[in-house]
């Protein structure tokens, strides 16, 4: 179990309709990758987020399948069209079976 | 100097199992490539991977990825001990197929990055990182 895992985005708060967008999201979490030993030379077994999807009004922006090879603290930068107002639903899934979720809203003016 | 039988199997033993571990590495970079692609043939073109060139800190490499009318992008640390570093999976309201992220590299590699198009196409790009610190403890 992973303590202390706090997500971050940053989305854009208004935008007009059909703007491309970036977000940056980033998340704290060891990311244990499986091939670290501790002190008395034991593996530590691999604790990581091992998927992170971004929906828009429930439809898929991107899903992005994690190996242990990402870094401690998954940031992910990336681009979403709005089309409409609405919300953002970030969602990061642990190896332990954790749910993170955060959501953004976004006004189109 | 002398081997008795026992000395000389171990030794043998030692040198296939030597010779066999680079091997099996690639190999495991084979099977992830052909699990995406379905063994279909790989282009190039299409695809940026944007990657430094010379990495200090292996722990935590920047990378971004970009190929316009993609629909997914697997990306691959091919020196690590698990090669698997991340898969982008575009969804409708990608604003365009590119992302970045940061990943861990083992040592001086080569970071593969393979999409797939829109039309059931595969390209792939890599490009060499050396790293001065290695990322992946132990």
């Amino acid at each position: 179990m992973a303590d202390n895992v706090k997500p971050k985005v940053r989305v854009p708060k208004t935008a007009s309709a059909g703007e491309v967008i970036t977000i940056k999201t980033l998340i704290s979490h060891p990311m244990e990758s499986g091939q670290r030993k501790d002190g008395d030379g034991n593996l530590i077994p691999r604790s990581i987020i091992n998927r992170f999807t971004c929906d828009f009004n429930d439809q898929n922006v991107i899903d992005v399948t994690m190996e242990p090879a990402i870094s401690t603290n998954p940031y992910f930068e990336f681009q979403a069209t709005v089309p409409e107002s609405g919300a953002f639903a970030f969602t990061w899934y642990d190896d332990d079976g954790s749910v993170y979720t955060e959501s953004k809203d976004i006004e189109v003016s | 100097m002398k081997f008795t039988r026992r000395e000389t199997m171990l030794m043998a033993l030692g040198a296939t199992a030597a010779a066999m571990l680079p091997a099996r590495a690639m190999a495991n970079v084979d099977d992830l490539v052909a699990a995406f692609t379905g063994g279909a043939d790989i282009g190039e073109g299409g695809l940026t991977l944007t990657a430094p060139e010379i990495a200090e800190n292996g722990n935590t490499v920047p990378i971004e990825v970009d190929a316009p009318g993609a629909v997914s992008i697997m990306v691959l640390a091919t020196g690590n001990p698990t090669p698997g570093a991340a898969t982008f999976n575009f969804g409708p309201l990608s604003g365009s197929q590119s992302a970045s992220t940061r990943i861990r590299l083992a040592k001086t590699q080569n970071v593969l990055a393979v999409a797939k198009m829109a039309d059931g196409s595969f390209v792939q790009v890599s490009q060499e990182v050396k790293v001065t610190i290695g990322g992946c403890g132990g």
